[in-house]
């Protein structure tokens, strides 16, 4: 069976402005949108393509996450995953109960262990912590090829053709299989979710196993002291027309 | 005292600027001796480079045909080995795609917690770091002891001087290279003008330039002030700009001395990719955008009026 892993993991909604806790001890998320994070649904959406193009046969979702993100597993079998595996997290943690990067792809690289998938594709970053760093660190542990920032993937053979999104421009890797990718936006489109699919989506296997488990250290190597707003840049002030503009900018020796 | 490695990024002939910026940024740590590692197929023109930069005690150098591109899975155990050879405390990158791509592959060799996108440092074990797109700024604290691996956010720190004369000494780690990744090509966009990431003016489009022809006007305007181009994520999903002009959170995050944001609302995550701007000039004509709540200079009309007449009275 050639199986296709892809990682979702439970932010606060793209949409919601976010708003720190008084004690700056993280950020509110009592009766806030909660989704997959965004670069996961395009994970999702590439490995859905592949198993329609016949290049897989099964698309498994895989979190990490409290109870609460079977909510979002349960989304992605509607978008059209096959199965969905939460390892499960105690509840009540906060942020500091998530995992760290390091952990979270030891987890990950336990269910790969297990699933034998031959591809791992995840989101280029979650848009909570921002870190950017379970893919990379996956394909470390694993031994295994990382394609990362994608934006094209085409699978010939054993072998992937990943075109990445870099600095520079477009970079295209060919990667041996089994490898991981981590995606970028213009990767692809995410399908809409329709209403008969979430019905069908409830009958999906959804399998929960606890973190303790799996037996992976979980110990925090660091500890996040607080969060603060970001520094505000001040209003200036409005000129009436391209002339005043050019006047002001010569007038700060900034022409 | 802190020891700190230094990947350097470059381009096979010139040192990337972000290097010397994540030299800054390692000087800030207490006692800091700065190594910067230069791995290519032949690293003399850049090690001499990474050498003359202020701050800088030593320069290694690794010279093999496999480094010829910057492969993350390549230069990873190299760059462990070394870490490990030598007892440094630190091993950083800069947060541009390279060493985003690099840096958690070598943390994760070296079992090390990463730091992303370090924008400042408060001790050897305890940085900030940008969150939740720039909306919270996280202070993280490392358990001491370890070591600890991290990616330097350019914008925040200005590029080490010239005028060093570090040591370079040649060295080969005794590693096995992976074979299972191999390099296709790279398209860079060619241009004349100044690189988006390290420009001193840039030129910033959004959807109201209407298409990719309207937004030919930034590329004119760019050109009568010396700067690079940029764009907004809407401009980029439209398709009027190539993504790698896409500045904010999702794109390139900047810190010229002079931002001019044309037809560009200001959504959260484009102002995380300016908020180091030395100045910025908002152009928009709903007097609403929130751009203007940034902006040093606003200026509210219809920009198809105002673009082509800047770019007269800049002549």
């Amino acid at each position: 069976m050639r199986r296709i892993l892809v990682g979702i993991k439970r932010v606060v909604d793209y949409n919601v402005r976010i708003r720190l806790k008084p004690d700056a001890s993280g950020i509110v998320t009592d009766g806030v949108k909660m989704s997959i994070n965004p670069f996961d649904e395009i994970a999702l959406e590439e490995a859905l393509r592949i198993r329609e193009r016949g290049g897989a046969d099964e698309v498994i979702a895989v979190s990490i996450g409290t109870n609460d993100a079977q909510q979002q597993l349960r989304t992605a079998l509607a978008m059209g995953a096959d199965r969905a595996v939460l390892v499960e997290l105690p509840a009540g943690a906060g942020a500091e109960g998530m995992l760290e990067p390091l952990a979270a792809a030891t987890v990950l690289l336990k269910l790969v262990q297990r699933e034998q998938p031959l591809l791992a594709i995840l989101g280029k970053q979650a848009i909570d912590d921002d870190n950017s760093q379970t893919g990379q660190i996956l394909a470390a542990l694993w031994d295994r090829p990382q394609a990362t920032f994608a934006s094209k993937v085409e699978l010939i053979g054993d072998t992937a053709r990943v075109t990445r999104e870099v600095d520079a421009g477009l970079e295209t890797l060919e990667v041996d299989l089994p490898a991981v990718i981590t995606t970028d936006l213009r990767l692809n489109e995410p399908r809409y979710v329709k209403l008969p699919d979430i019905m069908k989506a409830k009958k999906k296997p959804l399998e929960v196993i606890p973190l303790a488990s799996l037996g992976v250290p979980t110990a925090r190597q660091t500890t996040m002291v607080r969060f603060d707003p970001p520094p505000q840049r001040q209003k200036g002030v409005m000129v009436k027309d391209a002339a005043e503009l050019v006047a002001a900018l010569h007038g700060k020796g900034l022409l | 005292m802190s020891r700190i490695l230094i990947v350097a990024e470059h381009d096979g002939v010139h040192l990337n600027p972000g290097t010397a910026k994540c030299v800054t940024c390692a000087a800030a740590l207490s006692g800091a001796t700065i190594t910067v590692a230069v791995l290519a197929r032949d690293p003399a023109a850049v090690a001499s480079q990474a050498a003359a930069l202020q701050g800088v005690a030593q320069v290694l150098a690794v010279a093999n045909a496999a480094n010829e591109h910057p492969m993350a899975a390549v230069l990873a155990p190299q760059i462990a080995a070394l870490a490990r050879a030598r007892d440094f405390t630190h091993v950083f990158g800069p947060a541009t795609t390279f060493g985003k791509d690099l840096m958690p592959r070598v943390a994760a060799l070296l079992g090390a917690p990463q730091i992303s996108d370090i924008m400042a440092i408060e001790s050897a074990t305890r940085f900030r770091r940008p969150v939740y797109a720039g909306n919270a700024i996280l202070t993280v604290e490392v358990t001491p002891g370890i070591l600890i691996a991290g990616t330097v956010r350019t914008a925040s720190f200005a590029a080490a001087g010239t005028g060093g004369r570090a040591a370079i000494e040649t060295v080969a780690p005794a590693v096995t290279l992976p074979t299972h990744t191999r390099f296709v090509a790279v398209s860079a966009a060619s241009s004349d003008r100044p690189d988006l990431q390290t420009a001193r003016r840039v030129v910033s489009g959004g959807r109201a330039l209407g298409s990719a022809d309207g937004f030919k006007l930034m590329f004119a305007l760019a050109d009568k002030l010396g700067a690079a181009v940029g764009a907004s994520r809407a401009a980029v999903d439209a398709g009027y700009a190539p993504n790698e002009l896409q500045v904010g959170q999702t794109g390139k995050i900047i810190a010229p001395e002079l931002y001019i944001a044309i037809g560009i609302s200001g959504a959260i995550q484009h102002l995380t990719g300016i908020k180091d701007a030395r100045t910025i000039v908002a152009i928009n004509k709903d007097a609403e955008a929130p751009i203007f709540e940034v902006a040093d200079y606003g200026l509210v009309g219809d920009l198809f009026e105002i673009v082509p007449e800047l770019s007269k009275l800049l002549g």
